[in-house]
């Protein structure tokens, strides 16, 4: 297991995307998870990340390796101070997009990990934290 | 402005053998010279040092920027593009010249040891010199590793649209690597073109290299097929592993009746059965 157990990453250009997704995969293998649940949760990372830089204006990717009563699981929060998001229940639905994606990033995220939190309020940013367990 | 004395000149020149030892002990003991061979080092290191002492002798003072160092910021350019090139982060090549204060502080107090007002003056000068040098190596460190990062990405634009032709009327766009959107696009264009240059019935996308299929992958996926239809032709995609066809699933994406492959020979066995040609073995 690696010797630091959490730290951050920035995203702020498509490149952080890319990076972000290749740490993800690193630490996921790290934490002895399986091909099918690391492609889920890189994934995941990958949906994330780029609303993080698109929507979000830029922010961060805090990592952090849960090891706890026998059980050992990659935790990310994806941080940005940007707008926030208005209409929880919208963005949560298959499909909606403010932009031109396919609307389903978030909710597609979602079902690719085990806990999911959604934090955010006009003009307050926005908090997403993932966890996937091995 | 106090300057450098000529006598911590004439100290620096006197005593290059030994400010190279100690100098290139620094450098091992701080991890600086990984990936780098004893000849290259012990090279670098008097070139260096060389360069340090002449571009003094030339009375240029700490302005690095100054005609009389050109030598000297030439030779550090040269080298940090050497070390971009050899993976090492601008710590490591910074730490090259940072390391050179331990033997020349070392110097100095014992050639000062009697003046120690004269001492602080003349460490001064000489840290801000190096100082000088080293952020000049940082700079250009990493202007030769922006360099090398666009290179790569302009080589990896060039190399991303193998269309191959895998038997008349098939073409295969195998696509590796991260599909953003500026690469997606050359690489959707130039398969286009092909299937209409080579009048091709089936066109086969194998993904085996893409390790991540998210929304916009899909997204480029599925405008890349509405086109080819749209041109009269057909379109597999082959490549689907059992991780990514489950993530597929579980994204929420909706392939349109695109019809996907694990691998692809069995991408092309069902591009030749649609076209109506049977391989079988010679007996
Ligand atoms: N970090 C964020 N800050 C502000 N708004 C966001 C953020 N993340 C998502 N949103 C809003 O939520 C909407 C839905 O996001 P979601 O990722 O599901 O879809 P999308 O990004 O539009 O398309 P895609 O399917 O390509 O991801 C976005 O269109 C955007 O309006
Ligand atoms: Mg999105």
């Amino acid at each position: 297991m690696s010797p630091r157990s959490s730290g951050t990453h920035p995203i702020n250009i498509e490149q952080d995307v890319v990076l972000a997704r290749q740490l993800a995969r690193k630490l996921a293998t790290e934490c002895g998870m399986r091909l099918i649940d690391l492609t889920k949760m890189v994934t995941a990372v990958s949906e994330l990340a780029r609303n993080t830089m698109v929507y979000g204006g830029g922010g961060d990717m805090d990592w952090q390796i849960i090891d706890e009563n026998s059980r050992v699981g990659l935790r990310l929060t994806f941080r940005d101070e940007g707008p926030g998001i208005p209409d929880i229940k919208l963005a949560m639905t298959d499909g909606w997009t403010s932009g031109s994606g396919l609307g389903l990033g978030l909710t597609g995220a979602k079902r690719l990990v085990d806990e999911f939190e959604l934090d955010t309020a006009p003009g307050q940013g926005t908090r997403i934290t993932i966890t996937r367990w091995t | 402005m106090a300057a450098l004395q000529n006598s911590t000149l004439d100290a620096m020149k006197n005593n290059q053998p030994q400010l190279l030892t100690e100098w290139i002990k620094g450098l091992e003991a701080n991890g600086a010279t990984r990936n780098l061979k004893e000849q290259d080092l012990k090279q670098q290191t008097a070139e260096f040092l060389h360069l340090v002492v002449s571009g003094l002798e030339k009375g240029n003072g700490q302005n690095v920027a100054a005609p009389g160092w050109d030598e000297a910021r030439q030779y550090l350019e040269k080298l940090s593009h050497s070390r971009a090139l050899l993976g090492q982060d601008s710590h490591q090549t910074a730490s090259f010249i940072f390391s050179l204060k331990g033997p020349v502080f070392g110097l100095l107090q014992s050639h000062y040891k009697d003046n120690p007002a004269v001492l602080a003056e003349q460490l001064w000068e000489v840290s801000e010199l190096l100082d000088a040098l080293g952020m000049h190596t940082i700079r250009t460190f990493q202007k030769s590793r922006e360099a090398v990062i666009k290179r790569q990405q302009e080589e990896l634009l060039e190399l991303s649209t193998p269309v191959v032709k895998l038997w008349d009327g098939v073409l295969a766009l195998p696509m590796i690597g991260t599909l953003d959107s500026q690469r997606t696009q050359v690489v959707m264009e130039s398969l286009l073109q092909r299937i209409v240059d080579t009048g091709s019935e089936i066109a086969i996308i194998d993904i085996t290299g893409v390790p991540t299929v998210d929304t916009l992958v899909a997204q480029h996926l599925l405008k890349t097929v509405t086109a080819i239809r749209l041109m009269g032709a057909d379109c597999i995609i082959s490549g689907v592993r059992p991780q990514i066809a489950q993530t597929i699933v579980h994204l929420g994406l909706d392939l349109q009746g695109v019809v996907t492959k694990a691998n692809l020979a069995d991408a092309l066995k069902l591009a030749l059965n649609r076209l109506g040609i049977t391989v079988s073995k010679t007996v």
